[in-house]
């Protein structure tokens, strides 16, 4: 599955250039097929195993103890359900988003299909070896996707972001590089992620904390939290809407992800201990993240803003330490792709049809563009968590999960809704509502290609509302399996999440 | 001392790597002296390179032989010696190919800069073809530099290959005075690092009244002597192996000295002298001082901290595309000395992964460099680099490769390196040099990403700027260090289990 949307990379490298179209449908095709292959491996996986499944292992590094291991677990597979959907609706949606950029469609598509490759490496990687080089080996794809074909400031986004990224990258090495050494003292040099997690034991409570610090500082900076979000705004607002997607989408829950598959498991001790920190930073997150999308003057960067708010959800989630909240975070994850995606791609047609991404530019699509505008709307509606639509029940497990834990930090988290619906309904009001504003008279509505795109996004946005069960049925045995590996029991045992 | 003189015995096919290279050498000086100036310059070019893989095969038909000590206990032969003669000897063998490109050099070295001589020189289109027996007289040296196991072969070797650098530093085409200056300044501090280097000799002859590495490693076992000379000693012998690696405060050359020199004489010396350099410093801190290492340790810890983080920090400021290389070597070279501190049998392997990986893509680096040109020579300034991506993607999309390797991004070969030294510098219990190198090493992934927001993220400037076609040789240098650093990146395996099964000292 890994190797598909490299060969398509190759397909379109060797593909005459002058052809985009060519270009364009080997991209989708690839895509498309990549997709059907990860819900084909969804319906084969084992629901009730909370073991990796479908594990590969070869030696790479033998001198190092590096394998090249992969494997999926709930949290895993969903994951990479998310970012083998987004891809083909990315490329659908964005079929010409490749024009204005710096070098021509061929290259945009080669680094997509890339980067897909890679987002697919990350989440499957049971060696941390192999995870840390494809966490670093994504962030060239992503460079060059910000930098060559965004708009604005695009080269200063793309290497901020490119620079806290690697900042990130370089503590957690340092920190894999304790893990290596310490592996070896007591037994043999291994990454084996299994292997890793009962090492735990012989290090000092110092140390524990100084390795987790090297790991966490590299996802909150990735998911991103509160205070290291800065370069967030920045490349969602520069990045095409396409990119966008798949950096606050998918990219940005290798953070998240990271937090469950190596902060959790590797360091349980020092997770204990950092709790309280980083439960009030990602409240801190959710409120400060609402607060900024307030006041947001560009639609992309109110996305990015509401992002930030709800990966404090995600991250709180996580570290409440009970099966519930850690469902709801990860159901969270697969959510937040979908409905930030919806709104991205929504605000992208909006932005390159009104040629402004100002909020205050836009004003009564409604009766212009229905088609468009109920999309926003729908999308919005989501990411406020309205109740029927999916990012409500994450959003209600993450908080009913964290009560029963730390009742003042979900008290204060559900604020973050309020302003939600604040966030959300005011440029809603702005944009769609009301009179019709010169210069948005002539707005055509979503084409053929648009609907086709956007369509799947909103299907799942509803269904999962209505029905979530069959995602948590995968997501719970591998969350609660985190859990029990903490040394945690929920406080109360009569909780047990989806039902 | 008796009356009888013995005539040395010599094992002709262990030597025979080294040997090879300087009767090349020689038989260079020859044609230079006898053959006709216009079919010199290719048959010195088929001379060298014939000269370099016959040694290297030779070095690769003894490589499984015993460790012993050969030419009357003045140089080892172990696996240590092996692997970086043969470093020396692939670096040297990638970077011949960029002599080969005349236009780096003046036509007549001997002619002043802006006289009638030059001018006359260059409309004749000499060509200063003793570039070649030079290179090969350095190679010698260098690989000499790595096996010697007593102080005075250890001196001449390091004579012997820093000579020809110093003079083949000056020869410059473009910037003639520039050129000059690197290689005055070059071999004045040169000169004045191996006096310190030689005082630093005689304290430990003072000290174990021996001049072979097993003489002063039983001193040190046994502890009788007068600790105070042998402190001096390694001070003063660390000083000029520290001058040749460019550590601080011992780097000041090696800006001036890389932005002056001919880049295809900055590329080969950027990279070999290095491995010779660190290869003798880890066979004397390794085999030599390894159990008086509570008084080395600490100084040497320092000096590598100090070094990573200026290499890196100054390297921010350059604007000057081979000046800003030297900084990264720098900083690099503080990375590298983590492997010598690191005083374990995995600090050498990485070490010697680290000189061999790092000197190739140095190597392919500088080769890239000497692409980017206009009317009066190669373009260095930085500023001018921008948009490169976009008149020539390829050209700029290699740099970017090499710049990522430096970086130490993964699936290069820079970053299993790196990986590497610094698991077993913390390995070895420096936790600081693990921190500060992780650190320095995010400072430098700053300017490295620079040049490559210039190359790419930039318009670029119309002032005639531009990227030659490389000649096949170039293009040969430059293909072979891409591939070498890009395959070395993701499947090390190989040449991490050849180096860890190989690489042993002896003394």
């Amino acid at each position: 599955m890994m190797l598909l949307p490299l060969l398509g990379a190759l397909a379109i490298a060797i593909a005459p250039s002058t052809n985009e179209l060519l270009t364009k449908q080997i991209a989708l095709a690839t895509t498309l097929v990549v997709a059907v292959a990860g819900i084909l491996t969804t319906i084969s996986f084992d629901f009730d195993n909370t073991a990796l499944q479908f594990v590969e292992s070869y030696e790479w590094i033998p001198s190092f103890g590096i394998k090249y291991a992969v494997g999926l677990d709930g949290i895993a597979l969903i994951l990479i359900l998310l970012s083998v959907l987004l891809a083909p609706i990315v490329v659908l949606a964005g079929w010409n988003e490749s024009e204005g950029g710096r070098w021509g469609a061929k290259t945009f598509y080669v680094l997509l299909l890339v980067l897909e490759t890679l987002m697919i490496g990350v989440f499957a990687s049971t060696d941390v070896f192999l995870f840390y080089v494809f966490f670093e080996a994504m962030l060239i794809p992503v460079y060059f996707l910000i930098g060559g074909y965004g708009s604005g400031e695009r080269a200063a986004a793309a290497v901020k972001f490119l620079l806290y990224s690697l900042f990130g990258g370089l503590l957690m090495l340092a920190s894999i590089i304790g893990l290596y050494v310490i592996s070896g003292n007591n037994g043999s040099h291994t990454f084996d992620i299994n292997e890793l997690a009962g090492l735990s034991q012989y290090m000092s409570p110092m140390t524990q904390n100084l390795l987790f610090l090297g790991f966490f500082i590299a996802f909150a900076i990735k998911a991103p939290v509160w205070p290291l979000h800065t370069w967030l705004p920045d490349a969602a607002a520069s990045a095409t809407p396409g990119t966008s997607v798949l950096l606050l989408g998918v990219l940005d829950k290798v953070g998240t992800f990271g937090m469950i598959r190596y902060c959790l498991t590797l360091f349980p001790d020092a997770s204990k201990t950092f709790t309280p920190v980083i439960i009030t930073f990602a409240v801190i997150s959710i409120l400060y993240g609402a607060f900024l999308a307030i006041g947001a003057k560009d639609i992309k960067r109110l996305i990015a803003y509401t992002s930030i708010s709800h990966f404090g959800f995600i991250t709180m989630g996580i570290f409440a330490m009970t099966t519930q909240a850690q469902s709801g975070a990860v159901l969270y994850m697969f959510n937040h792709g979908f409905s930030t995606a919806a709104l991205f791609l929504v605000a992208g047609w909006m932005i390159a049809r009104r040629k402004s991404s100002t909020i205050s530019d836009f004003g009564g699509l409604q009766r212009v563009t229905p088609v468009m505008a109920w999309s926003f709307f729908i999308a919005g509606m989501s990411s406020l968590a309205l109740p029927g639509l999916s990012s409500f029940v994450s959003e209600f497990l993450v908080l009913v999960g964290t009560f029963t834990r730390y009742p003042v930090a979900a008290v204060i988290a559900t604020f973050g809704i309020v302003l939600a619906a604040l966030y959300i309904l005011l440029p809603v009001q702005k944009a769609l509502h009301g009179p019709t504003t010169p210069g948005n008279e002539a707005i055509k509505d979503l084409n053929l290609r648009e609907k086709i795109a956007i369509a799947p996004v909103m299907a799942v946005i509803v269904v999962l509302g209505f029905y979530p069960s069959p995602l948590l049925n995968i997501i719970n045995p591998a969350a609660a399996q985190v859990i029990t590996s903490q040394g945690f029991s929920d406080p109360l045992p009569t909780s047990n999440g989806d039902k | 001392m008796g009356g009888n003189f013995l005539a040395p015995t010599l094992e002709y096919s262990l030597l025979s790597p080294v040997l090879i290279v300087l009767g090349g050498a020689i038989l260079g000086v020859l044609i230079e002296a006898f053959a006709p100036r216009a079919s010199r310059s290719s048959s010195q070019l088929f001379i060298t390179l014939t000269t370099l893989a016959t040694a290297l095969t030779a070095l690769i038909r003894n490589r499984n032989g015993e460790s012993v000590t050969v030419a009357m206990n003045s140089m080892v032969f172990d696996g240590a010696g092996v692997l970086l003669q043969g470093s020396i000897l692939v670096i040297a063998i990638i970077s011949v190919f960029l002599l080969a490109d005349q236009d780096n050099f003046t036509a007549l070295a001997a002619a002043l800069p802006g006289s009638n001589e030059e001018r006359i020189s260059v409309q004749q289109q000499l060509k200063v073809t003793e570039v070649y027996p030079l290179v090969l007289f350095a190679v010698a040296g260098m690989m000499i530099f790595t096996v010697a196991s007593d102080l005075i072969t250890l001196f001449v070797a390091l004579e012997m290959f820093s000579l020809p650098l110093y003079l083949l530093a000056g020869l410059s085409r473009h910037r003639r005075l520039m050129s000059q200056e690197a290689a005055l300044k070059y071999f004045l501090l040169g000169a004045f690092s191996s006096a310190f280097f030689l005082f630093g000799v005689s304290f430990l002859y003072g000290y174990s009244a021996s001049i072979t590495f097993s003489g002063i490693h039983d001193a040190v076992i046994g502890g009788s002597g007068n600790d105070v000379f042998l402190l001096l000693g390694i001070a003063f012998l660390s000083v000029g192996l520290l001058f040749k690696v460019g550590a601080v405060p011992f780097h000041t050359w090696s800006p001036d000295v890389y932005q002056g020199a001919p880049t295809p004489i900055t590329a080969f010396m950027a990279a070999a002298t290095k491995v010779a350099a660190f290869g003798a410093m880890l066979r004397i801190f390794y085999s030599v001082l390894a159990e008086d290492y509570l008084q080395w340790r600490p100084v040497l810890t320092l000096v590598a901290l100090v070094t990573m983080v200026f290499g890196s920090l100054v390297a921010i400021a350059q604007r000057d595309v081979k000046r800003m290389l030297a900084y990264s070597s720098i900083a690099h070279a503080g990375f590298l000395l983590s492997g010598v501190i690191a005083l374990n049998k995995s600090g050498l392997d990485a070490s010697i992964f680290y000189l061999f990986a790092y000197g190739v893509a140095t190597v392919g680096a500088f080769a890239v460099v000497t692409l980017v040109r206009d009317s009066s020579g190669e373009v260095t300034d930085l500023n001018r680099w921008s948009g490169l991506g976009k008149r020539s993607p390829l050209v700029a999309t290699v740099f970017a490769g090499f710049l990522l390797a430096f970086a130490g991004i993964p699936l290069t070969s820079g970053f299993i390196g790196k990986f590497s030294i610094f698991s077993a510098a913390y390995e070895s219990g420096a936790t600081s040099l693990l921190i500060t190198g992780v650190l320095s090493s995010a400072i430098a992934a700053f300017f490295y990403i620079r040049v490559i927001v210039l190359m790419f993220f930039k318009d670029s400037v119309e002032d005639g700027t531009s990227v030659v076609i490389p000649s096949i040789y170039t293009q040969f240098t430059i293909a072979l260090s891409f591939i070498v650093t890009f395959a070395l990146g993701v499947f090390p395996a190989p040449l991490l289990e050849f180096i860890s099964s190989t690489a042993t000292f002896i003394r």
